[in-house]
């Protein structure tokens, strides 16, 4: 029996992404769908594994817009259904999202948006709860996993009490850490789907599904927003830990909230700081923040990433001046605490340390002098493409036909693995300047080949990954070709949405549920749009040298070459050796080869090393993934490949 | 080394404070865990340390994760609170990675760890012990090292140095209170996969006798967590690390 099923009253340990599934599971969840994105994917992914058995449909989308509409229908339908997705996948379902706010909803619909300060794995450390405020709808945040249970499974009941959107905010720190939670109860299965839509245009529960009369919906939907508010000054998820009379009052939220209780703890400062701990944090209990606000005149607030919390209890705190008194804010905005990154208790504790004129406890001087010392012998280790990666080899080609043309050509990049390319220590060979949201390297290149009647002739490259062309490319491409953009586009298809764990996406006959489905083909998509289409495999280096050669010397048209191969960390290939490697000592010639160590400078897969004794290259045979690359590149060929045993 | 977490048959009934305590909402606690009985238990146990803080590293593929959700497994069985905090995703792509493990008698706590406050370090690759030991050691601390190198990309190309391994071990010698070295991947590729070299640590760490964790509590765990094709195999990866460490104390 999956974990996540766990009968009612056992105390498991759940990630806080199993913690928010089996919440919704206990709420009665029927829909849910979903993109990959790190941190949120393990949402959807344990979802989609007890979907039969809790007779659910859960599907990962094309993207977040598509997610939130498929989720929406199911509301529209009765169902509970919940949308999962990363903090920029907001931005993409935003416009939809403005729609349905104002609409409304029916059965319980729940965004989860799981965001990454510090972008531990993203390009940005977007935040999404101004889209709360901006588009006046609840916002819920769990600061521990028992709490992501029952506050996933409460934000059901009040997106149906409210006949709205309910967002749920949890971050990496919540999302990917895990903790012991006491299961509750899971609900009967099966709910059936009715969509009435021909009352009366103002009733929401059956009329029909849409944000108009605008003025009039949205008065009501304001009107809702206050009815949450004063759910939120009784909710038990708010509550305030400490002593009676604090001499500061910390005001928190999510995973800051065992920040700040462990920095109290480390500083010894119990009986001298309370915290106001908010997992409700839009619309702000008012009620509640007047009477916690009026204990101290010092206030810290400790929150990640903008300081949203902060600027909302200041504007709350002025029109209540005259009852509260003056205060006296930390936090973000006068520089208390960081203002970007990722808080973790030691800055609390700093700042806490600061406000409160205590010491912090340290380790001895001499020992932290001989810990600093050490810190300079070891050597930064760099993110880099894994040994196998069938991305080191595309750029390889990608760069080699780049230098053969001579015309300084460069590609623009797109979010997934390759993404790496842009960062100089991945590979000798860097050519990806750019790097933004999913699709817009396409966008970018299509906008870059209409410079050249300013001057700037140079070939223009795009790649983007299998699951990121189905996302956000296709309206680029079309966009390239209609406006006669001269690029060449590159999808670097490793058969699977790799970054995030090998979620199924469009191009796979395989569904979230393991169902069989039907693939959509890049090629045949790219073709009807009418690009001429070609399709290697990276690891041949002559033959997609070849065709990319021809791509990018080739003017007036739109060249798309599909770089297939899959994987080295799927799970069909994984500890499969394609061949065994080895380098040749008597063939290697070290340093005075003349190649300036092409293999272990520039091509930089970590399974090829240099051996400083014997001053040769050498294959670390316990990380090579056997792709056998390395044996195209050697000048000298001295490193061998044989076919391997598996 | 003086702190060790036992007393595993404390009684285990937990409840959700929000529902009847006020002031400690949604957060999983035990009941009694302040109480004069189990004070009286505690204060026998003149070792016992709450939250005991174990830092698992490595490369980004070693089965960090792996480890840590076995080792955790084995704890929360044992009737202990475990907060795990770990990052998946870019991060795992060649780079360093981190579990951080508390285990508590009481409560879930803050994911990260404290600067120089980890009790136990498990390093997968000797590099990433000795960075971990920069943040997050103490005097205190002991270190369970698996000497295989794997070498940044910077190594490698030849623009920066990786120090010895006996300039690593003589600085875990003389900044921990008590260190292992031991070479996991060798016996992990002598049973046939190098990737059982976080399972060979695991059993180490349990001979170590640091945490309440032995052979009986990994098989319980393997049972409930891995294919059965994959048990035996990892029991014998688990036994062959202990077996590490039973040969250093002889």
């Amino acid at each position: 029996m999956s974990k996540l099923l766990s009968p009612a009253g056992t105390s498991v340990l759940f990630m806080g992404n199993e913690a928010i599934a089996r919440g919704a599971l206990e709420a009665g969840l029927s829909v849910a769908a979903g993109y990959p994105g790190t941190p949120s994917s393990e949402i959807i992914e344990s979802l989609a594994g007890v979907a039969l058995e809790r007779k659910l449909y859960v599907e990962w989308s094309v993207n977040e817009k598509v997610a939130l509409e498929v989720a929406a229908a199911a509301s529209f339908a009765g169902l509970r259904s919940m949308c999962v997705m990363k903090q920029n996948g907001v931005n993409v379902a935003s416009d939809f999202l403005l729609h349905l706010t104002a609409s409304g909803t029916r059965g319980g619909l729940v965004l989860v948006t799981c965001e990454d300060p510090g972008a531990l794995s993203s390009v940005n450390e977007g935040e999404s709860r101004y889209f709360a405020r901006m588009l006046e709808i609840p916002l819920l945040e769990p600061s521990s996993f028992q709490e992501a249970i029952d506050l996933t499974k409460w934000a059901f009941e009040l997106s149906e009490a409210i006949g709205n959107v309910v967002m749920l905010r949890s971050v990496t720190r919540m999302s990917h850490a895990s903790g012991n939670v006491i299961c509750g109860k899971l609900p009967a299965k099966f709910r059936r789907a009715k969509f009435d839509y021909d009352g009366p245009v103002m009733d929401s529960r059956t009329g029909p599904m849409i944000s108009t009369p605008v003025v009039a919906k949205h008065a009501l939907h304001q009107k809702k927003l206050k009815d949450v508010e004063a759910l939120f000054e009784k909710s038990p998820f708010n509550c305030y830990v400490g002593p009676a009379k604090p001499q500061l009052l910390i005001i928190t939220s999510s995973v800051c909230f065992l920040y700040a209780e462990e920095a109290i703890r480390m500083l010894n400062l119990q009986k001298r700081v309370g915290i106001l701990k908010l997992s409700c944090t839009w619309p702000l209990p008012q009620k509640l923040l007047k009477k916690y606000l009026r204990l101290t005149d010092k206030i810290m607030i400790v929150e990640e990433v903008l300081p949203f919390l902060e600027e909302n209890v200041k504007v709350l705190a002025a029109g209540m001046f005259k009852q509260i008194g003056d205060k006296e804010f930390y936090g973000k905005m006068d520089k208390t605490l960081p203002a970007v990154g990722e808080l973790n208790p030691d800055l609390v504790a700093a700042a806490l340390a600061k406000i409160m004129k205590v010491k912090y406890k340290s380790l001895p001087v001499a020992y932290t002098q001989e810990l600093q010392k050490t810190a300079t012998l070891i050597p930064v280790r760099e993110m880099t493409f894994c040994p196998g990666c069938p991305h080191r080899a595309s750029f390889w080609n990608i760069h080699n036909a780049l230098q053969l043309d001579g015309r300084e050509g460069f590609v623009c990049g797109d979010i997934g693995c390759y993404a790496m390319a842009a960062l100089s220590p991945a590979t000798g060979y860097h050519t990806m300047p750019t790097l933004h949201s999913m699709g817009s390297g396409t966008g970018l290149a299509s906008g870059f080949a209409k410079l050249d009647v300013f001057g700037m002739d140079k070939p223009v490259l795009a790649v983007c990954g299998d699951s990121t062309f189905y996302h956000a490319v296709i309206p680029a491409l079309i966009n390239a070709q209609h406006n006669r953009a001269d690029i060449t586009f590159i999808v670097l298809d490793n058969s699977g949405t790799a970054m995030t764990g090998f979620q199924p996406h469009p191009g796979l006959t395989v569904s979230a549920m393991g169902e069989s489905v039907p693939a959509v083909d890049i090629a045949g998509i790219c073709k009807a749009i009418g690009a001429n289409v070609a399709i290697s495999d990276p690891f041949d280096l002559d033959e997609t040298c070849k065709t990319l050669n021809s791509f990018v010397a080739d003017k007036g048209s739109l060249n798309v070459l599909i770089m297939r191969q899959i994987c080295a960390l799927s799970p069909e290939k994984k500890g499969k050796k394609k061949y065994d490697v080895k380098v040749n000592e008597t063939l290697c010639l070290g340093e005075s080869c003349g190649c300036n160590r092409l293999c272990t400078r520039i091509f930089r897969c970590p399974a090829l090393t240099w051996d400083r004794t014997k001053k040769k290259a050498v294959v670390d045979e316990v990380i090579c993934a056997g792709c056998g690359v390395c044996y195209s590149i050697c000048p000298q060929k001295a490193i061998t490949r044989t076919e391997a045993i598996n | 080394m003086k702190h060790r977490i036992s007393d595993t048959k404390l009684h285990s009934k937990v409840y959700r404070g929000g529902k009847e305590d006020a002031t400690q909402p949604y957060r999983v606690i035990r009941r009694g865990a302040d109480d004069d009985a189990n004070k009286g238990r505690r204060r026998k146990a003149a070792w016992y340390k709450d939250p005991m803080n174990v830092i698992i590293t490595g490369v980004g593929g070693q089965g960090n994760v792996l480890a840590s959700r076995v080792l955790a497994g084995m704890l929360v069985s044992a009737g202990y609170f475990v907060t795990i905090g770990e990052t998946f995703g870019m991060s795992q792509r060649g780079g360093s990675v981190m579990s951080h493990l508390r285990i508590s008698y009481e409560s879930v706590l803050s994911p990260q760890i404290s600067q120089g406050r980890a009790d136990i370090i498990v390093g997968l690759e000797p590099a990433e012990a000795l960075r971990v030991l920069t943040r997050y050691g103490n005097p205190g601390v002991v270190a369970l090292i698996n000497s295989r190198v794997v070498y940044p990309i910077g190594v490698i190309t030849g623009e920066l140095s990786y120090p010895s391994l006996a300039e690593i071990e003589s600085i875990f010698k003389k900044m921990t209170a008590q260190s292992w070295l031991i070479d996991a991947t060798i016996t992990a590729v002598e049973l046939g996969n190098p990737v059982l070299s976080n399972i060979v640590m695991i059993g180490a760490l349990a001979k170590t006798a640091l945490l309440p964790i032995d052979r009986r509590a990994f098989e319980k765990e393997i049972a409930r967590s891995m294919a059965a094709d994959k048990r035996e195999i990892n029991l014998r990866a688990f036994d062959a690390g202990a077996m590490m460490i039973e040969n250093i104390v002889d």
